[in-house]
């Protein structure tokens, strides 16, 4: 099952290799992983998503743990979260079925950011089931490329 | 005070209780020794820089105190990579240091340059490149603190040559607050107490400790746990003799080529209580089969080894000695008459053995255990002669046996004992070492006879890489590849040339009176047992058996 595992990190060189690494040579699954900076600037948010049962996934914690500069992990696959993901895609599109493009966009909030003569390039935000979605109804249109992040996530305030 | 990098660091050092740092020279670390010669630090210059961390790792365990060494860049460093590796499996504190080149030219493939942060991220408990001067002094604060704090292990700190060249004002060593780390010392109470209701309710009870009895209380603390509650107690590789092996309650070691009775009782116990025990393969054998009978108990400092390789029943986070005084306080005392006399059974029906028809490695290994059981710290290399020493011997103290065991690393022995011999400079020190193993490290005679190490070198050559031929026995049908040593040097030369004085053994009758005379020569000896290639360790569990499937010399 995945797992999402929100940890907070020292902003400190190597972080990201150590973290990968560790993930690397004990054979855990990575699905995805995004790093970014925190409010505070020597503090990092690492949001992992790996593929495990509770076993691994306890190990995975742990061991983590044991690296110097990681602060802090929650697991917050069971818990309220608010999960994000994000999807540049672009789509083949001519004048016969643009409008209709810009029509199914719009159903899913998507953003136009780009347009030429034979594609449109679609922008949207979401939980993966979200984006999951929006691939699997453009893909009839033609998805001539796209690129995806991994999953940010947050605990819900209390 | 101004000083620059170099003189920081030594100075860093010193404040850390450091007296002797093992090194090798090069061009990115000039500046640092031409500070040591300003400096109080005994500087002992290794011949390879693998002997300098294997050096340090023996110094370390014989002192308890984190073992330093020393390496330029680049193959300086990576000749440090197998010592570091080493030190990180067996759970030693040490910190190597490395010179990088100079800030400007790092990521450019210049002369000397290899990422030695990078290349040791998998083996190393936490390590530094240090981009400013004015880190110094936490930097060393830092790497001292955790490679002796917590579950100890290596710590590398590399830096570039035009740091330790740059200048600081030096105002102390900081106070260091590292956010990220907070070993677990004290056991949960109500874990503890179950424990204890866990031990008054057993019948068939066994202690498994591992090299996590570091703690210099836990010895003691073992003791009285197991009179108190008469449990028989059995040890890793890792910690042959934190259990005296003479006493009746003492198993001996556990494992592959642990002893039946030792194998035997963690099969048939109810509870297992494993202390600063790591489970490892070579220790539990198959870990379907292993101690299927028992709930077990497991005391670790560190929380990723509690159900790593085996299902725990109570699982206690803490320093091995904290929490066995915690569980002494409240443990009453029991006895396990029926238990023990099983146990007797077994060891009188199934007891260490070997042939006797004529001179094996067995028989030395345990005159030289009747001769200076009391008083001697032994080191080994790695193989046969190892494990026997670690069967025949019978060690007294924790610490008594250096070997490496987790990475099993050929070549540790002479290095490591030249490192042990440094920190305990008044006692006596056994090497114990293969024909094949010595001729890994075998350089590091240099150093011993440069510092004056009175080392007393037993080397068991049988021609062979005997434990690869046992493998090879077992497991490929008696196909012997590669693993005769059909040329080896003239050992007794070779220790001349050294100015090493030399004995040898031919026959048992011969044994003792000659070990007597080279261990009571006040120098450097080396004596040369000669033995059969044809001999295998046991007791002996095969692949993917069992620890109740084990076998013994018959
Ligand atoms: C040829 C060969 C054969 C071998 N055969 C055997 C064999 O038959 N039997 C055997 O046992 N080994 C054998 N070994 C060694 C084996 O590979 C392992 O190294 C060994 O079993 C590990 O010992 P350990 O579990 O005590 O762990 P260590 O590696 O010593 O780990 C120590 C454990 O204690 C914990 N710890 C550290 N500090 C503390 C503290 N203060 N308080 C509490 N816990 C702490 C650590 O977290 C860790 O879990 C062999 C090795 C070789 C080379
Ligand atoms: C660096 C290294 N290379 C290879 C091995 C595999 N190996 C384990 S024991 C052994 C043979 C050791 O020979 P020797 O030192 O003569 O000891 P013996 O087994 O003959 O007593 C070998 C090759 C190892 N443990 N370490
Ligand atoms: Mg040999």
């Amino acid at each position: 099952m995945r797992h999402t595992l929100s940890v907070t990190v020292e902003n400190k060189p190597g972080i990201l290799t150590r973290v990968a690494g560790l993930f690397a040579r004990r054979g855990y699954n990575i699905e995805s992983l995004v790093v970014a900076e925190t409010e505070n600037p020597q503090i990092s948010r690492m949001t992992i998503v790996v593929d495990g049962d509770g076993r691994i996934i306890e190990q995975v914690s742990k061991q983590l743990h044991k690296l110097i500069n990681v602060l802090k992990i929650q697991d917050i696959t069971h818990e309220e979260a608010v999960h994000r993901e994000l999807i540049l895609l672009r789509v083949n599109a001519d004048a016969t079925n643009r409008t209709e493009i810009l029509q199914v966009a719009e159903v899913f909030r998507a953003r136009i950011v780009d347009m030429s003569r034979a594609s449109v390039t679609i922008e949207a935000t979401g939980d993966t089931s979200k984006i999951e979605a929006i691939l699997t109804t453009f893909r009839p249109y033609g998805i001539k490329e796209f690129a995806r992040t991994g999953r940010l996530s947050m605990m819900r305030g209390k | 005070m101004e000083l620059n990098g170099a003189q920081a660091l030594l100075k860093a050092l010193e404040a850390n209780g450091v007296d002797v740092i093992f090194g090798y020279p090069g061009g990115s670390v000039l500046p640092i020794y031409d500070a040591l010669l300003d400096s109080p630090i005994h500087h002992i210059l290794v011949r390879c820089e693998q002997g300098a961390a294997h050096a340090a790792s023996g110094y370390a365990r014989a002192s308890g105190r984190p073992g330093v060494c020393l390496a330029t860049s680049g193959p300086g460093a990576t000749n440090l990579v197998t010592g570091i590796a080493n030190a990180y499996m067996d759970s030693i504190p040490m910190v190597a240091i490395t010179g990088q080149v100079p800030s400007s030219m790092v990521g450019t493939d210049a002369f000397q340059e290899v990422d030695i942060t990078g290349i040791t991220m998998p083996i190393i408990k936490h390590s530094y490149l240090v981009q400013d001067v004015t880190e110094i002094p936490r930097v060393v604060q830092e790497a001292f603190h955790l490679a002796s704090t917590g579950r100890p292990g290596p710590v590398l700190i590399d830096i570039p040559k035009d740091v330790q060249q740059t200048k600081l004002t030096w105002d102390g060593l900081p106070e260091i607050d590292i956010k990220g780390y907070k070993p677990t010392f004290k056991g949960h109470p109500a874990q503890i107490k179950n424990a204890v209701h866990m031990i008054e309710a057993s019948e068939r009870p066994v202690i498994l400790v591992g090299g996590g009895i570091v703690n210099p209380q836990a010895p003691a603390e073992l003791m009285e746990l197991a009179r108190k509650a008469q449990i028989p107690v059995t040890t890793t590789l890792m910690a042959v003799g934190a259990f005296p092996e003479t006493d009746d309650l003492s198993l001996g070691l556990i494992g592959m080529h642990g002893t039946a009775y030792a194998n035997l009782a963690v099969s048939n116990a109810d509870l297992l209580i494993g202390i600063g025990v790591r489970f490892g393969d070579r220790a539990t054998g198959n870990t379907a089969r292993f101690a299927k009978n028992a709930k077990i108990i497991h005391i670790d400092i560190d929380p990723a080894e509690i159900g790593k390789n085996t299902e725990i029943d109570l699982p206690i986070v803490g320093d091995a000695g904290t929490v066995l005084a915690e569980i002494n306080r409240l443990v009453g005392e029991h006895r396990h008459d029926a238990w023990m006399e099983q146990i007797a059974t077994w060891k009188r029906e199934r007891p260490l053995k070997y042939r006797t028809d004529r001179l094996t490695v067995q028989y030395v290994l345990e005159e030289m255990g009747d001769l200076t059981r009391d008083r001697a710290i032994v080191a080994t290399d790695v193989g046969q002669h190892q494990m026997w020493a670690a069967q025949h011997y019978k060690f007294l103290r924790p610490g008594q046996l250096v070997t490496s065991a987790g990475l099993g690393c050929m070549g540790f022995g002479l290095p490591a004992a030249n490192g042990v011999q440094v920190a305990r400079p008044d006692d006596l020190v056994i090497l114990v070492t293969g024909d094949g193993s010595i001729q890994m490290q075998m350089q590091e005679l240099g150093t011993a006879r440069q510092e004056n190490l009175p080392l007393k070198i037993v080397l068991f050559n049988n021609n062979a890489l005997g434990m690869v031929r046992q493998l090879q026995h077992f497991y490929c049908d008696k196909r012997f590849s590669g693993v005769k040593l059909s040329f080896n040097p003239d050992f007794i030369a070779l220790a001349k040339a050294y100015g090493i004085q030399t004995y040898q053994i031919h026959s048992k009758e011969e044994t003792k009176a000659v070990l007597e005379e080279a261990f009571a020569h006040p120098g450097i000896v080396l004596v040369e047992v000669l033995v059969d290639e044809n001999e295998i360790v046991y007791p002996s569990v095969l692949g993917n058996k069992g620890l109740d499937e084990t076998l013994v010399y018959e």
